[in-house]
Parts: structure tokens; C-alpha cells; sequence
């Protein structure tokens, strides 16, 4: 498999590892809703299961996946950036 | 694919996958008296729990529903009840005998553990051999009742085992069948996609009334769910947020619509796709499920939780690759070929309903191989 990523809606901030990637690797991943393959370059390691930034989101941001709001940016978020915990937060609580 | 399975008929018309004979204690006084004839009698399987005494209220109302429902169950042939006084053993005798199914209760107090463990062994023994010789009979895939819930939960879930359950659950409803999901703390974050689902506006209605009633709950505790929902496990495998969380979450109700909300242990009224009020804690939505009839449970994992139940067999289905390996065990169907695109949902499907037959015809899942018998009672408040 050549994908490294995959994204659930074209509208998402962010991939699902579904391998680990390594920082400073140009990764391929695929989005489930229209087969589109979008590239970015980690600037940090990804463990499988976690997220990889696509666009830029400033703190405070609301940050989607599924299409969906699933929190805020607590931090600048960049590209190819690790998103979780540390700069990921829910609206809920 | 094969749609047919052999199960048991019971009298009231349902059918199970399971021929269990049930010793069931009434409180925890009798779980010694319980297992006792368990171990003498071979064929029957205690239920020990750590309630039944001084609950009120709402909370003594669901304790019932959940006792009684577990005798009812179809995957249960026989019960005997013991308990330590005879009026509410009585009151969970009578709910079963309803499903016209052989039971018979016996009360502590007045006779002691001896004598009451050789009363109650002679009754099962009789009703072991009576069940032993009950036959299979061939009927449709979606004839009985099934339930869905996911736990340890990872993003896998919510990229392929969760939207995998969801064609099944597509199908199955599609053709009639009956299928119970639920997890009200974590379908927070994706209560307004599944609101839009849900078939009337008074169901609907009803469907956020519960999901709200549970917010203000945790907030009258003057606390909130982070630390605990997500749990560390989920954290650990990616999952930022319960909003992430509970959309992955809400993937195994598929498309099809929200007929039925129901109580806590409230069995359906009829077929389709079902909303129970439960916690998300994997052995209490379970038992909960078990109660309200499911016999046949579908619990998917992405960092390898390992629940089993002790009358309803959980299929196990993960997507995640490094769980497959490592808790290879735990795991019934792999699927984590969807996440290296080398299998379809809709292959994940086909997959996952090949063992709901096998499951179903008799093949032993790995829960019930591990000996997994999680039957845990959700318990609403302290008791008096």
C-alpha cells in the first residue's frame, strides 16, 4: 500500500495514521469520501492511530473530522504537525 | 451468502443461539448457594453479582427488568432463582415464568445453604436433562435479536470496524431484523448527526431528553468526563476528543433509521435499529443488551478490549493490525485490511456475518473460549 493517511470527509483538518510515519516523510494518504490523494511532509513522527494536521489552524480553531467538529485548537497547529491531547481540545468538556 | 442458522424456539416464540441452564441468585447473600449447584450440577452456569438487597425506587425497578430479562433471555433454556427470602425471589420467578419457560425458586431463610443447594440441584438437574434434549431448528439469520457496542476504542474503529458494523447493521434492518445499540455518554459530540435519524420527532425528542438528562447528571456531580471519557486507552490509540469519539462511535448504527428508545434493559417492541439509555462501560451495556433480549453480541475493538458475557457470545472484531497481532487470542474477524484498502466495508460485512452464523450454529467465540462471563448490573444510586 502506498497510502500512509487516510481522511474521512474532503472538509477534514486532519488524517488518521494507518501505519506510523515518520518525521520529515512526504506521506500519501486517501480521502474515504471521493478517492482523492492529498500529500503532506510530517515535520513530526505520527504513531498508527494518530492524527497528521492538512492545513493550518490557529488556536482556538475548530478542527474537523468526519465533516464534523470534534474540538478547538489550544495551540497553532501546523501542517504536517502531530494533533492530539496537547493541542487538541473538546468543546463538550 | 448463507442466511440460514439453527436455533432454539423457545415458548414465547423468540429464538436463541445458546441452550443455557441458569442458576441465578436473587442478591448477593445467595451467590454461594448459587454457585454451589453449579458445581454439582454439571450443564448449568451460576450468575453471581454483588446486588439485590435495600435498592429503591427507579434503581430496584431496573435491577428487575435486568434479573428477569436475563432469565427470559432466549439464549436461556432453564432458571432456577435463589434468594435469600422468598418474596422478591418469587417476584423474579414469576417474571420469567411469562416467557412460559421452565424455572423454579427457592428461598434461603428457614432452610440454610445445605439444604437449599440440594433442593435447588435437584431442580436443575431435571431441567438439564430436559434442555439437553431440546433440538435445533433451522430459521432466518435476522430472526433473533442482536446488539452492537465498541470499547477501547482507537480511530480504527471509526475509519473501518465501526462503519463495518454498519452495513451489517443496514442489512439486518433492511431485512428485518433487530438490531440495539447504545453508549449515551458517547454519542456526545455526534448526538445532533444521530438525531437526525431517528424516525418521529416525538422519538427524537425523547432521544435528546435522555442524552440530556445524562449531561446534567455528570455536571449536578460538578465534575466533567475528561480523564474518563475518552479513556486512556482510546487516548493512547489517537483518539483526541469524545466528539471524535462519538462520531466514530455512532458509525456501527449505519444508516438506517432510530425506531425505538428504549430504557435501560427495555426489551424492543419490534424489529429495526434501537437506541438504549446505557452507560458506555463495555460489561454493564452488555448485560443490559443481554437483558433486553440480544443473543448475539458484536463488539468491535481498537486497542483490544476483551468482555465476554456469560449467556449472550460476543464476536470480537478488530481493525487495528498491531491488536490483531498482539491479542490475536481476543480477536474473531480481522478486518484491518480495510485500513490497507485491501478490503471493502462491504467485504468487512460479509466477513462479520459469516461469523454471526457460525456463532450462531454453535462455534464458540473467543470470549467464551477465554471463559469471559462479565455480567455486571448497572446500578443507578447507592441502595438505602
Amino acid at each position: 500500500m502506498t497510502h500512509k493517511f487516510l481522511v474521512h470527509a474532503k472538509e477534514d483538518d486532519v488524517g488518521v495514521a494507518v501505519e506510523n510515519i515518520r518525521a520529515g516523510e512526504v506521506a500519501e494518504g486517501v480521502c474515504l469520501e471521493d478517492e482523492s490523494t492529498v500529500t503532506v511532509k510530517a515535520s513530526q513522527d505520527i504513531p498508527l492511530g494518530h492524527k497528521i494536521a492538512l492545513t493550518s489552524l490557529a488556536e482556538g480553531a475548530a478542527v474537523k473530522e468526519y465533516g464534523e467538529l470534534i474540538g478547538k485548537a489550544v495551540a497553532t497547529i501546523k501542517p504536517g504537525e502531530h494533533v492530539h491531547v496537547h493541542n487538541l481540545k473538546s468543546a463538550r468538556w | 451468502m448463507e442466511r440460514t442458522i439453527y436455533a432454539y424456539r423457545r415458548e414465547n416464540g423468540k429464538y436463541g443461539i445458546r441452550n443455557h441452564v441458569v442458576i441465578l441468585p436473587l442478591d448477593d447473600l445467595s451467590n454461594a448457594a448459587a454457585e454451589g449447584v453449579a458445581k454439582l450440577i454439571q450443564g448449568t452456569l451460576a450468575l453471581p453479582h454483588p446486588y439485590g438487597r435495600l435498592q429503591f425506587g427507579a434503581d430496584l425497578e431496573l435491577f428487575f427488568r435486568t434479573l428477569i430479562g436475563t432469565g427470559s433471555n432466549p439464549n436461556v433454556a432453564a432458571v432456577v432463582v435463589i434468594g435469600i427470602e422468598p418474596n422478591w425471589t418469587n417476584r423474579v420467578v414469576e417474571g420469567i415464568a411469562a416467557t412460559k419457560k421452565p424455572v423454579e425458586g427457592f428461598a434461603i431463610e428457614g432452610h440454610g445453604d445445605l439444604k437449599t443447594i440440594e433442593r435447588a440441584s435437584r431442580a436443575a438437574k431435571e431441567f438439564v436433562h430436559w434442555a439437553s434434549e431440546l433440538k435445533r431448528e433451522p430459521v432466518r439469520l435476522f430472526d433473533p435479536t442482536f446488539s452492537t457496542k465498541c470499547g477501547e476504542s482507537d480511530t480504527t474503529s471509526g475509519l473501518a470496524s465501526n462503519p463495518a458494523i454498519g452495513v451489517v447493521t443496514d442489512r439486518l434492518v433492511q431485512m428485518g431484523g433487530t438490531m440495539l445499540f447504545g453508549e449515551t455518554s458517547e454519542v456526545t459530540g455526534g448526538e445532533h448527526v444521530l438525531a437526525r435519524r431517528v424516525a418521529t420527532p416525538e422519538l427524537r425528542e425523547k432521544f435528546l431528553k435522555v442524552h440530556r438528562d445524562y449531561v446534567k447528571f455528570i455536571e449536578d456531580q460538578g465534575v466533567d468526563l475528561f480523564g474518563s471519557q475518552p479513556t486512556q486507552g482510546n487516548i493512547a490509540g489517537g483518539l483526541t476528543t469524545i466528539e471524535e469519539k462519538a462520531m466514530g462511535n455512532i458509525q456501527k448504527a449505519g444508516t438506517s433509521p432510530v425506531v425505538g428508545v428504549l430504557e435501560p434493559a427495555e426489551a424492543p417492541a419490534g424489529p429495526g435499529l434501537h437506541f438504549m439509555d446505557t452507560s458506555s462501560a463495555a460489561a454493564e451495556c452488555v448485560t443490559l443488551f443481554g437483558a433486553a433480549g440480544s443473543v448475539l453480541h458484536l463488539f468491535t475493538t481498537g486497542q483490544g478490549n476483551i468482555i465476554g458475557h456469560p449467556i449472550v457470545p460476543v464476536i470480537k472484531i478488530s481493525a487495528n493490525p498491531k491488536t490483531v497481532a498482539t491479542m490475536s487470542e481476543h480477536i474473531d474477524v480481522d478486518i484491518s485490511g480495510v485500513l490497507r484498502r485491501e478490503m471493502t466495508l462491504s467485504q468487512a460485512g460479509d466477513r462479520i456475518m459469516g461469523m454471526m452464523v457460525r456463532t450462531a450454529n454453535g462455534r464458540l467465540t473467543a470470549a467464551e473460549v477465554l471463559g469471559h462471563r462479565e455480567f455486571v448490573l448497572t446500578k443507578l444510586y447507592r441502595s438505602a
